[in-house]
């Protein structure tokens, strides 16, 4: 897939877990831009508000960690922001966000050199981040993440398997006896 | 020498005439290896000596698990594989989104409705109108596609304690489940997987989800616990040894001779927290325990799954639980544990006893013989909160419920309730709580400006009687007041 986003960059430390991000009261709600609204709430109100479309967050290491609710990918995109720059992330965070098509790169170098509030760019393929005339190589998606982001999510990707089933040619199923 | 390689590589070999001697087995249905005398131009030297599947070389639990639920056959650690779960749970918070989601891939009906499990447990029984809205929609699901495991308040409880009792999760077996304390599930010798809810739509649709193989770190339990000190303790001390992120890309396997000195319940409060350090999944090692709780649960008797000799593990760690003492985690970390004495003093405004893996009948009978005969402290709030309906019942039966009732807490229905925030017990602004539960995240309980202490069942209950932290051994010294 081909894709190049360009925002302003927001920081955060490290640790920042998914009831920070969109916190446990709001769990009843499900729409968007009701989300949206409360996103990264936990940690700082006026958050949300300073978002503008097309931003770009970086964090340090185990963005995501903690509840599985897919309610904060939710509030991070409603909110504006295009693509995620981290250390590392929480494996249930990184699926969801992956999941909805928001794209994680996990890069410590350049979740380190990242600065708050200038403009940054993140290419794919690739992956890569760049700022400044610097650029930084990301961890390889893998073949299947990357068809889910080509798909445009997971809900489009399961639509196309269903509709085109994966044939294994019989030569290539494994002899049992 | 012979070299060994998975089926897919062997494939290849074969194709390729590479291969001059193959055999492959299956093992209780489950389990398949392959061997070829040739070199193994795919896979040389990849996989750290483990075969897929067999007792004869070098796969750990988890790979066994996964292996025997994979439609590739194998399960190497770092592979991609295609899991597929005997059930598959959600909730009235990951349920909602994972409906919306699965209407919107198309599928008429989901793969088996046997095999899907929709419990009502976070907002249960429904604080106001938009809980209301997730949980009708939840029970709407169920009804139209026949999904005859449903449970609403008064019928099930959180739903990882509720799947263990139904005796739905067993030796070997896998849940996927829209919830991070899915792996709860590892204290059954099984694996319990945690997923978004747009991966349990698609679970829910096809059967199966794509999954890396994580690399096993093997913890092993030596030693008896001294009095006060619980599976809560063990892993409160394992998180602070590793970090949040410690067991990142792994599973946590426990085994060794300490397992059998902890009842099921305490392995579940183990298992339960394994999230709490960045762990994939998590499974104990079976044994008698277990079987005998298989048994109990009206599950078919099924042999536990055992690491291998030579299993290959990423790390190796030892606890010895005679060496531990009750901990208590700081906010706002669950890897902030220090011994309880280092606390002691520390005022607190609310104890919550409850929890998917700590609101059992351990804890339950833990708390009240810490509050029988007692009063809590002036100004300090109780709130109990059994797992499952079943375990209500199994308290009041045996008085509990009126030991803590008389004591003055408060009993809730089961319910997530305060745990995450939700309702039940949340804490205002300045507020401090010590609860049994596993998060204490800032604003985890209730406002930014609260703050949660994590520690087991006695800790939580003398810290209720004296308003403040302390060792529970000092309360328990003390003559009880004039009996109520
Ligand atoms: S009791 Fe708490 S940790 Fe357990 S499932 Fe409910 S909200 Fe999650």
């Amino acid at each position: 897939m081909n894709l190049q986003i360009q925002g302003r960059v927001h920081r955060l430390g490290d640790e920042v877990n998914t009831d920070v991000i969109l916190p446990g009261r709001y769990l009843a709600l499900r729409r968007p831009e009701e989300l949206g609204r409360h996103c990264l709430e936990g940690i700082d109100p006026g958050f949300a508000a300073r978002i503008q479309p097309g931003d770009i967050l970086t964090a340090g290491r185990n963005f995501g960690c903690g509840s599985s609710r897919e309610h904060a990918v939710i509030a991070l995109k409603a909110a504006g922001i295009a693509a995620l720059v981290v250390h590392s992330a929480a494996r249930i965070f990184f699926r969801n966000a992956i999941n909805l098509g928001l794209p994680v790169i996990l890069c410590p170098e350049a979740a380190a050199a990242l600065r708050e509030g200038s403009l940054a760019s993140v290419t794919l393929p690739g992956p890569w981040v760049a700022q400044d005339g610097q650029r930084w190589p990301g961890a390889p998606l893998g073949a299947e993440v990357e068809a889910i982001l080509a798909a445009g999510g997971l809900v489009p990707r399961v639509r196309q398997s269903l509709a085109a089933p994966i044939q294994i040619p019989a030569k290539d199923l494994p002899a049992h006896g | 020498m012979p070299s060994v390689t998975s089926p897919p590589g062997l494939r290849k070999a074969l194709h390729r005439g590479q291969a001059e001697e193959c055999s492959f087995r299956v093992d209780q249905g489950m389990l398949s290896f392959a061997q070829i005398a040739g070199p193994s131009p795919d896979h040389q030297g990849e996989h750290h000596g483990v075969v897929w599947g067999t007792a004869v070389i070098g796969a750990t639990i988890t790979q066994k698990i996964l292996a025997a639920h994979a439609e590739e056959g194998s399960a190497p650690p770092g592979a991609i594989i295609t899991v597929r779960p005997d059930i598959v749970m959600l909730n009235d918070v990951s349920g909602p989104l994972a409906f919306e989601q699965f209407e919107a891939m198309g599928v008429a009906h989901p793969f088996d409705p046997d095999r899907i499990m929709l419990v009502a447990d976070h907002f249960a029984p429904a604080p106001n109108v938009a809980a209301a809205g997730a949980i009708a929609l939840t029970r709407d699901f169920a009804r139209r596609h026949g999904i005859a495991r449903h449970y609403d308040p008064g019928r099930g409880g959180i739903e990882h304690a509720l799947l263990a009792e139904l005796g739905l999760i067993g030796h070997g077996g896998i849940v996927f489940g829209a919830d991070s304390h899915t792996c709860t599930a590892g204290a059954f010798n099984a694996l319990g997987i945690g997923f978004g809810s747009t991966d349990l739509a698609a679970a829910m649709a096809t059967g199966r989800l794509w999954m890396r193989v994580p690399d096993s770190i093997r913890v092993e339990l030596t030693g008896r616990p001294g009095p006060f000190v619980t599976g809560k303790d063990v892993i409160l001390e394992l998180i602070r040894r590793i970090g949040s992120d410690g067991a990142a890309e792994a599973a946590l396997e426990f085994g060794g001779p300490g397992v059998a000195a902890l009842a099921m319940d305490e392995r579940m409060a183990v298992a339960n927290m394994a999230v709490e350090a960045g762990a994939d999944m998590c499974v104990f090692e079976g044994d008698a325990g277990s079987a005998i709780d298989m048994a109990r649960r009206g599950m078919a008797a099924a042999a536990a799954i055992a690491p291998d000799a030579g299993a290959t593990y990423r790390d190796r760690l030892a606890i010895d639980l005679a060496a531990l003492s009750p901990m208590v985690a700081r906010p706002p970390s669950p890897a902030n544990g220090v011994p309880v004495g280092a606390l002691r003093g520390q005022r607190v405004d609310q104890v919550y006893i409850g929890n998917c893996a700590n609101g059992t009948m351990t804890d339950l009978r833990q708390a009240a013989e810490m509050l029988r005969g007692r009063r809590i402290a002036e100004g300090v709030r109780l709130v109990v909160v059994p797992a499952t309906q079943a375990i209500w019942r199994q308290a009041m039966a045996e008085g509990l419920l009126e030991v803590i009732a008389a004591a003055g807490g408060a009993v809730s229905t089961p319910t997530c309730g305060a745990c995450f925030g939700g309702h039940m017990g949340i804490l205002a602004a300045g507020e401090t709580a010590i609860a049994t539960t596993n998060r204490n995240y800032r604003g985890r309980m209730g406002h930014p400006d609260s703050q949660v202490f994590l520690a087991n069942a006695w800790v939580a209950a003398a810290a209720a009687v004296r308003g403040e932290i302390l060792p529970p051994g000092e309360l328990d010294s003390m003559a009880p007041e004039s009996a109520a």
